[in-house]
């Protein structure tokens, strides 16, 4: 007699990702909100005038009649750079995101399957963890020049040693698992088995991962820029806007505020989203991360 | 005289999302002074809820008592404050758990652990509470209980444990003792130690028990009396003579039924081809460290044997005797650290990965964790097909002969798009079968492939594994800690302690006439010995 | 016990030679000349040629690495190349502040931080979870530069309740004005790791409160406090502990930050006058200095595990 499995109430297959994501509530706004942010940052050549236009008639004039958010001490239109700021910031959190799970997910499947190279990959990880990441960034960037390229790559390095340590952490307990074990019975190839069985279960950690480093990238971009050595200061980045406002702080705040607080609406966008990504797609492995 | 527990037309409801509106539905017994009730019953069958609901220590966000009451000397436990039933926990009503290695604070001396009893409940100095602890742990005949006063938990072994947690629960010599599989993580020997002592507590202290279990074998050496459940109800309950020896409810037959019987039945010695065939085998854990400091432990110390095709080896042993660890280097999944691993022609203990691998079609495994050993992102179909398609075999034909399996392990070939968390544990333990045939292998290995199912699901499963055995003329190798599970399906057992065989023979020889003290014991602590073997024996 | 502390020392060494291996790679592996780059945009060829003699950089790059680590085992971190001091020399005289500062923010974010995650994770689900959630989410989403000015606005220039900027040591300057100007700084900085502590202890409670042993403590009659102090929080520990040595990293990032903002002349500000002045050995040490920091510190923490968890014997 042959039994069948216990019928429909499950769907066929298991829900995709995405869609356990999007049914939660943090996920959805923030990523609404995120979404909004976006358009605005590609967009926002529509609606603002230049931002590096210099106005010298108009200087440190707070918000109203010169602009939504006032202008700089140069006269510039400080709601224009705001929102180009927006898509600096983005682009530096996005590209960090994406270099840095990369290289961190090769390295850590390295480490983790591979017990020779797991010693010397994890030595070189825990040294690069010790370095305090801001100070690293802006020893690389003094050495190289401040540019995009090299500020992102300062802001990747010190993020990898967290994905390797994730990646490795699920392979490790990945590959004990028996349904591993039987397919070394059954023949698989190592490399088979690792992307077959190993790396789908690293993807849902690695999402949730990746709008963390999202989200401190652009803090970091952020604070480089404050300290002047981040972006080059004629390039509107949010960071470099509060740099610039720091003279006439006590005279003119909103030039730090309204930045600023673009740059903690967006990351707590991001955050909200890791958040609920964690919440809902891993509450086993999530308690344990960050 | 008023029973100690009394429990009225008790119903425990479930969320809405759950799979059934009740975890328990219109219970109803008692337990007197001076006896042991056994609740007995399957997974999912509410024994455990009903234990923790009289201790009140039920998931109150999932689990709600909805209906009935629980007496405790007559005052109603559902009605009684926070407060109240805190006190009532320890003074009146004590609970020993399955896991004595979580069950124990492990940061926190044992000693002071069981203090914290009294620390609670009296108002004792702290040199009167030391001594009363000291002789609650003599009471449990723990050794040297100065000493082990300081020790940590994991310090102890797994039996020291549970009886720390049997002198913690019955320090306040309550009246009513709820324990709920407190045996079922331990090992054979050390479980008969446990339910003897457990035995001469509530006769000296004149207690009522309400012991939970799923085994009928602890229950015929424990019980006075049983309840029997199913599916959150009760379906027989009465004097254990009666309810084993004249079941009523033909799931009461059905589950006295399914205990294997510890006498094995008569085989003919199998003359088959030898397919596989250990000589000297030998695994070390741990090694030498740099300053001489590391510990060596011998997890197989020159382990031989062979099996045939068509025949069953069984190697049986409690936890650390390194049955698993023969099972997993016969099969590579480790190395063995020196001797010899045949399959059929081939010494596979020292081959590379990549001259292993064209063996690795000969030599298959079932696992003990059915819900584990299937990757939960792929379908049953993948996970079948994966291997024959590994060694040549096209998809198409991979897929008919999945289907063949499929019905020859009793599952409906289109169940194959289906994923793994739609099926039940035996479901699983069958696709994980079909999933080792279809590599079409000379030797199966099942490495406690029935421990983790149902009694009644583990027969249908053992039946099957000798259908695939002598249909495919597979050599088989079966580990289990079970004696029961071995004597019905091994035509041959080797018995294992600390690494080393101990016994060898045919199994009906080893059991009517073992020769090492060691597999005796073994035999003498099986639960319910007395019992189910009387008849045949 | 002694011979894992020799061992975990040991185990030590190579994770420092990579570190020192790292910051070594990255003035010879960065674009042009390292002593170009280093003497700056208005450097005579002098300049170049005599910065070249003080790095040793013409020597075979093996040579300049042992020579170099030589130097560093010895406590010489390099010599400022605008002030012609030594760096060990200019940490010393920095480190007051900086340490002051760290100090105080880890003991707040601790006292703080702490409790409310337990609070959080006892009452999982409530309204006081959320908000320590909300909180601890918006703790990782404001800029510490941003919070500090948003501060300095409202106590300082509003309501001028607290000094506006610098520093006063406690040893020459006396306590009270020590307080009232490291007030606003370790607010600022603290905001970020009571965030990080308060969700890790929310985590590892929320985990522990699962535990058999803690069933086990309430079917003793144990109280629900007692329960959280005796049981939950002792076990919960060694993740706690950790994450305060995984947020040092963050820490010294910050400390960096915070003393921009706040003009505090602590080892922050060093390391930005060196980047404006382009004084690489500064640089150098610095980062050097606090990775060694860093190391010991989670040595410490690591050694300190088998004091929280009798487990963990050596």
């Amino acid at each position: 007699m042959a039994e069948t499995a216990t019928p429909a109430s499950q769907a066929a297959a298991q829900p995709s990702v995405w869609r356990i994501a999007l049914r939660n509530r943090s996920v959805f706004w923030g990523g609404l909100l995120l979404v909004i942010i976006a358009l605005i940052a590609v967009f926002g050549a529509v609606f603002t005038v230049d931002p590096i236009a210099i106005n010298p008639i108009a200087r440190l004039k707070p918000p109203g009649d010169f602009g939504l958010f006032g202008t700089d001490q140069l006269g510039r239109d400080v709601f224009s750079r705001v929102v180009n700021g927006a898509r600096i910031s983005l682009t530096v959190g996005a590209a960090v995101a994406v270099i840095s799970i990369a290289i961190g997910l090769f390295l850590g499947l390295v480490a983790g399957y591979f017990r020779y190279m797991d010693a010397v990959i994890m030595r070189v990880m825990d040294g690069l963890m010790s370095i305090p990441a801001i100070l690293l960034a802006i020893a690389l960037i003094s050495l190289s020049g401040a540019t995009l390229l090299t500020v992102i790559t300062a802001i990747v390095i010190p993020e990898i040693p967290r994905v390797v340590r994730l990646v490795r952490s699920v392979v490790l307990t990945v590959r004990e698992e028996p349904y591993v074990e039987a397919a070394i019975a059954a023949g698989t190839r190592t490399w088979l088995i690792m992307l077959r069985h190993v790396l789908p279960n690293t993807i849902a950690p690695l999402i949730v991962q990746a709008t963390y480093v999202c989200g401190s990238a652009m803090l970091t971009e952020a604070i480089l820029g404050f300290l002047g050595a981040g972006i080059p200061p004629e390039i509107p980045s949010w960071g470099n806007i509060m740099s610039e406002g720091r003279t006439f702080f006590q005279l003119t705040p909103w030039i730090i505020f309204f930045p600023g607080a673009a740059l903690a609406v967006t990351v707590l966008a991001v955050n909200i989203v890791g958040d609920g990504l964690r919440d809902s797609l891993d509450p086993r492995i999530a308690r344990t991360m960050r | 005289m008023s029973p100690i527990l009394d429990i009225r037309g008790l119903t425990v409801s479930l969320p809405k999302q759950a799979d059934r509106p009740y975890a328990i539905k219109d219970i109803s017994f008692s337990v007197n002074a001076g006896e042991i009730v056994c609740v007995v019953g399957e997974s999912g069958s509410g024994k455990s809820v009903t234990s923790f609901t009289v201790m009140g220590l039920h998931d109150k966000r999932a689990l709600t008592p909805v209906a009935g009451e629980i007496l405790l000397q007559g005052d109603n436990i559902l009605n009684a404050s926070d407060a109240k039933i805190r006190r009532l926990r320890g003074e009146k009503m004590a609970m020993i758990f399955q896991e004595p290695m979580t069950a124990l604070n492990p940061v926190a001396p044992v000693g002071e652990q069981i203090g914290e009893m009294l620390e609670i409940h009296t108002s004792l100095s702290g040199s009167r509470r030391k001594a009363k602890v000291l002789q609650a742990m003599r009471d449990v005949h723990l050794p040297d209980p100065e000493k082990m006063y300081h020790s940590y938990p994991h310090q102890l072994s797994g039996g020291q444990r549970q009886r720390i947690v049997i002198a913690m629960s019955l320090v306040l010599e309550p009246v009513l003792l709820i324990a709920d599989e407190p045996t079922t993580a331990l090992d054979v020997t050390t479980q008969a130690q446990i339910l003897s002592l457990i035995k001469e507590l509530q006769e000296r202290r004149g207690m009522g028990v309400l012991f939970i279990t799923h085994d009928f074998g602890v229950v015929a050496d424990i019980a006075d009396r049983v309840v029997v459940m199913q599916n959150g109800e009760i379906v027989e309950q009465g004097p254990v003579d009666q309810v084993l020896g004249a079941p009523g409810h033909p799931y009461t037959k059905m589950l006295i039924g399914a205990v294997p019987s510890m006498t094995p039945p008569d085989r003919a010695e199998v003359t088959g081809e030898t397919a596989l065939s250990a000589t000297h085998l030998n695994k070390q854990y741990g090694h030498k460290g740099m300053f001489g400091r590391g510990r060596v432990v011998d997890a197989a110390n020159d382990v031989n044997f062979i099996v045939r095709r068509g025949e069953t080896l069984g190697i049986v042993g409690e936890s650390g005797s390194g049955k698993s660890t023969v099972a997993r280097c016969v099969m590579r999944l480790i190395d063995p650290s020196s001797g010899e691993v045949m399959i059929g022609d081939t010494d596979i203990a020292t081959l590379r990965e990549d001259k292993l691998r064209p063996h690795r079609r000969d030599i298959q495994i079932v696992f003990q964790d059915p819900y584990r050993s299937l990757n939960p992102r792929r379908t049953v179909g993948q996970s079948i097909t994966e291997g024959p398609v590994n060694f040549g075999v096209s998809q198409a034909e991979a897929l008919e002969r999945a289907r063949r399996l499929m019905s020859i392990v009793g599952l409906a070939p289109e169940a194959l798009d289906r994923f793994p968390h739609q099926f039940s544990g035996g479901q699983r333990q069958r696709i994980c079968i079909a999933r080792a045939l279809a590599m079409e292998p000379m030797v199966l290995i099942a490495d406690e492939a029935v421990s983790a199912l149902d009694v009644s699901v583990q027969a249908q499963v053992l039946d099957l594994l000798e259908d695939v055995r002598d249909e495919f003329d597979l050599a088989m190798l079966f580990i289990t800690h079970d004696l029961r599970v071995a004597a019905q399906i091994c035509d041959r057992i080797m018995v294992m302690r600390k690494g080393v065989v101990v016994e060898n023979g045919p199994t009906a020889e080893v059991f009517s006439n073992p020769q090492h003290e060691y597999t005796r014991s073994l035999l003498a602590a099986a639960p319910g010995h007395g019992v189910f073997d009387k008849e045949t024996a | 016990m002694l011979f894992y502390i020799f061992k975990r020392v040991l185990m030590t060494i190579p994770v420092m030679i990579v570190v020192a291996l790292f910051v070594f790679m990255m003035l010879r592996l960065s674009p042009g000349d390292p002593a170009a780059v280093i003497a700056g945009d208005y450097a005579t060829a002098e300049d170049v040629e005599r910065i070249r003699e003080q790095l040793g950089l013409s020597e075979p790059i093996v040579v300049q690495f042992t020579k170099w680590l030589g130097q560093l085992v010895q406590g010489d971190l390099g010599t400022s190349i605008f002030s012609n001091k030594p760096v060990a020399e200019l940490i010393v005289q920095r480190i007051e502040p900086t340490m002051l500062l760290a100090l105080s923010t880890i003991v707040f974010a601790v006292l703080v931080a702490v409790p409310l995650g337990t609070l959080a994770a006892y009452r999982a689900g409530s309204w006081v979870d959320r908000f320590v959630m909300l909180f601890s989410v918006g703790g990782f989403s404001v800029p510490v530069f941003v919070l500090g000015y948003v501060l300095i606005y409202i106590l300082s220039l509003k309501l001028k309740w607290l000094p506006v900027q610098g520093y006063r040591s406690p040893f020459t300057e006396g306590i009270g004005p020590f307080f009232a100007h490291i007030t606003l700084p370790t607010l600022t900085l603290s905001v970020i790791f009571i965030a990080l502590i308060a969700r890790m202890t929310r985590a590892s409670v929320i985990e522990v409160l699962e535990e058999d042993y803690v069933r086990t403590a309430r079917a003793k009659g144990q109280s629900e406090f007692k329960v959280l102090m005796r049981h939950a929080l002792r076990n919960a520990a060694v993740p706690i502990i950790t994450v305060i040595g995984i947020g040092i990293a963050l820490l010294i990032g910050g400390v960096v930050v915070t003393e921009s903002v706040y003009n505090i002349p602590g080892l922050g500000r060093l390391v930005l006058d060196a980047v404006l002045a382009r004084d690489y050995p500064i640089i150098q040490g610095l980062i050097l200095f606090f990775s060694f920091i860093y190391i010991v510190l989670n040595l410490l923490i690591d050694l300190s595990y088998s004091l929280l968890d009798p487990r963990i014997r050596y």
